[in-house]
C-alpha cells in the first residue's frame, strides 16, 4: 500500500507518520497497542493533535480503497479539531475523487455535517439530505440523513 | 532517463510526532504493522 505514489503523496500532504513495530518495538507496541486497542495488524490509525483516534483501518486494502479511507482519515482529524472549512472540502474531495469507494457515502455526510457546524446553518443539512436521493440512496449514511429532510 | 520513487519516512516516537502535528496542524497516521522495516 504505502509504495503507491498516491499513497505516498496522501500521506506526506495530510500526516505525520508513525510506525510501530509487533517484533522490532515489542515494549512500544504493547504500550501503544493497550492504548488504542491494537489487537491485529495491520491497524493504521488517524489520530489528531490531541491524541485522539479519529478514524481506524484494520487489515489490508488494495490502493484504490486504501485512499479514501485515508482521506476520511484526514478529514476527520480536521473535524475534530475545529477546522470545519478544511474537514467539509476534504469530505467534499472524497466524494468527488473516489465516488465509487465505501468512504463516498460516509464523507458525503460529514461534508455536510462539516457546513452545518460550520455556519450554523441547518438548510446544509436539508440539502446534504437531497444528495442522498441522488447519490449513494440505498446506504446506512442515506438513512442517517433521511432525518434532515 | 532515471526514475526516482519516493517513501514514506516513518517515525518511530509516538510523542514526537504528536508534538510535531500539533506544530504543523496534521494528524499523525499510526501505524501498527508486522512488515519488513
Amino acid at each position: 500500500m504505502y509504495t503507491d505514489p498516491g499513497v505516498v503523496a496522501q500521506v506526506e500532504e495530510a500526516f505525520v507518520p508513525v510506525r510501530v513495530h509487533v517484533k522490532d518495538q515489542p515494549t512500544e507496541f504493547k504500550r501503544l497497542g493497550d492504548r488504542f486497542g491494537a489487537q491485529w495488524t495491520p491497524t493504521i490509525l488517524s489520530v489528531d493533535k490531541t491524541g485522539q483516534e479519529r478514524h481506524r483501518i484494520e487489515g489490508f486494502l488494495p490502493v484504490d480503497d486504501f485512499l479514501p479511507q485515508l482521506a476520511l482519515g484526514a478529514a476527520h482529524a480536521a473535524f475534530a479539531g475545529g477546522d470545519y472549512t478544511a474537514a467539509a472540502q476534504r469530505f467534499d474531495e472524497i466524494v468527488s475523487n473516489y465516488s465509487a469507494s465505501d468512504a463516498a457515502s460516509e464523507a458525503q455526510y460529514w461534508a455536510g455535517v462539516s457546513r452545518y457546524k460550520g455556519t450554523g446553518d441547518a438548510s446544509a443539512l436539508k440539502e446534504t439530505a437531497r444528495r442522498f436521493t441522488e447519490r449513494f440512496p440505498d446506504t446506512s449514511w442515506a438513512k442517517k440523513a433521511s432525518v434532515w429532510r | 532517463m532515471a526514475t526516482t520513487s519516493r517513501e514514506i519516512t516513518w517515525g518511530h516516537d509516538f510523542d514526537a510526532a504528536l508534538a510535531d502535528a500539533a506544530r504543523s496542524g496534521k494528524a499523525v497516521l499510526l501505524d501498527f504493522s508486522a512488515a519488513p522495516m
